[in-house]
């Protein structure tokens, strides 16, 4: 266990990975809350209808914010519309990009996959990159040492979090991988992650990658004017806020190196404006403990577990009065961390969460 | 030790378009049941990390991991794609009698 005030090392190939495997936190077996199979299965169903109707909503959105930004470039009335059009793309695409890598949105594979890889590029994340840590974080959630994706390490660092209100942190982080990426290079961590068969993958993207950005500052110079980087490239900057005020309420502050999402995962309760913009993420614990129930089935998983679950958030303005505290007192005192109270229910049942199981005589 | 059939459940224990967790000998294995009432089997652990196959879905011929989506053909083990890269081991399976046996 951590020493107060000492710094735990975050990387996957220090002190705390080692730890991590040493003392079976790494890839160990996870509570679930009991559910019955025929219940989870119903929840489980994939569909088009519902992800469908959100992309072409999402991209019509897009579009005639950003035509109403090109419009009007040039005057102050460009600002609402590339506000709509940055969140669209900064912040709506990361949860698109999400529930598409773990192919739940849609049931038809392809449509998954197209999705997936527009809006990683919106984000951009490099598919194959994010798709292994991604995997990752889902097998060792906030196991320091273990998991790329603990967006908030202790002791907290506010200028990182400031920076990231406009994804400066996270991109600036992307474009220095992206440069052994377009060399035929991983990093040691992603090394550890990414199996040898998907390598190629991940540094054919990262040459696409630069040949759009290529392009886009190219354009932008020949016409002497910034607009086509304001629709493409820039947005993830500008727009990025919102990504980061849905993505702080899922584990920020939170326990760290414990094997039950509920103590490790916030589930807050969003209005449907946020639950459009974050695609029902906002179900995060519902969605860690249970990854292959789609989206839009996840506030009927809510309701199937709740009460085997701590008390929700009631808004996000009760997750901050929480977030925010936590996280300041991280700054001095690293092993702080909110600790939500389970229900006391003597029938949860771990792991099989209902599945028959035959053993023979 | 030559391979052997082993009485795993009744038939009607397995729902349409299904899996179940079956235990013997200290190894665990899947079986599943087809919408045309196919009766397959495989190793019980997905190959990319330990979990059981028995609480993933079961869509037409494919088995999804419930941890990670890895997307397995249970009617011949083949790995459809990241993040599972090994095929699943496939055993025999026969109904006699309303019962499910598979040869290991």
């Amino acid at each position: 266990m951590p020493v107060e005030g000492s710094r735990r090392d975050y990387s996957l190939i220090g002190l705390d990975a080692k730890l991590a495997r040493e003392s079976g936190l790494a890839a160990a077996e996870w509570y679930a809350c009991p559910i019955p199979r025929k219940r989870l299965k119903a929840l489980m169903v994939r569909s088009d209808g519902p992800a469908i109707r959100d992309t072409l909503i999402w991209l019509a959105a897009l579009a005639l914010s950003g035509l109403g930004g090109w419009w009007f470039w040039g005057t102050a009335w460009c600002a609402p519309f590339f506000l709509v059009y940055g969140v669209l793309y900064g912040s709506a695409s990361d949860s698109r990009m999400h529930e598409c890598n773990h192919g739940t949105a849609f049931k038809t594979r392809w449509m998954n996959d197209a999705v997936y890889h527009v809006a990683c590029f919106m984000m951009l994340r490099e598919p194959t990159v994010w798709r292994w840590s991604h995997t990752r974080h889902h097998t060792d959630t906030i196991i320091v040492g273990r998991d790329p994706e603990i967006a908030v390490q202790r002791p907290t660092d506010v200028l990182e979090h400031l920076l990231n209100l406009f994804a400066l942190k996270n991109t600036a982080k992307t474009l220095r991988c992206l440069v052994p990426h377009v060399a035929g290079r991983l990093t040691a961590e992603e090394e550890t992650f990414i199996p040898d068969m998907e390598h190629w993958k991940v540094y054919a993207v990262a040459r696409l990658y630069l040949a759009i950005l290529a392009a886009i500052a190219l354009w932008c110079i020949a016409i002497g004017s910034i607009l086509p980087a304001m629709l493409v490239g820039l947005p993830t900057l500008y727009g990025g806020f919102m990504s980061l005020f849905f993505g702080l309420t899922q584990h920020a502050g939170l326990a760290e190196d414990v094997l039950d999402h509920r103590l490790n995962t916030r589930t807050v309760l969003m209005n449907p404006v946020f639950r459009f913009l974050y695609w029902n993420m906002n179900y995060h614990m519902e969605h860690h403990m249970f990854p292959m129930v789609p989206y839009h089935a996840l506030p009927k998983l809510h309701e199937a577990i709740k009460a085997d679950c701590p008390t929700p958030y009631p808004s996000c303005w009760a997750a901050y009065r929480e977030i925010i505290p936590a996280l300041l007192r991280q700054i001095k005192a690293p092993s702080h961390h909110v600790r939500r109270e389970l229900p006391d229910r003597s029938d949860a049942a771990p792991h099989t969460h209902g599945t028959p199981i035959i053993v023979a005589e | 030790m030559s391979a052997q059939w082993i009485e795993a459940c009744g038939a009607d224990e397995i729902d349409e378009e299904d899996v179940i967790r079956f235990d013997h000998g200290g190894r665990s294995f899947a079986l599943y049941r087809d919408e045309d009432d196919g009766y397959f089997a495989t190793d019980g652990l997905c190959t990319h990390e330990n979990v059981h196959l028995a609480d993933g879905l079961v869509i037409g011929r494919i088995i999804e991991c419930p941890k990670h989506n890895g997307r397995f053909d249970y009617t011949t083990g083949q790995a459809k794609g990241a993040p599972v890269c090994v095929d699943l081991k496939t055993y025999p399976v026969k109904v006699e009698g309303g019962r499910v046996f598979l040869r290991i």
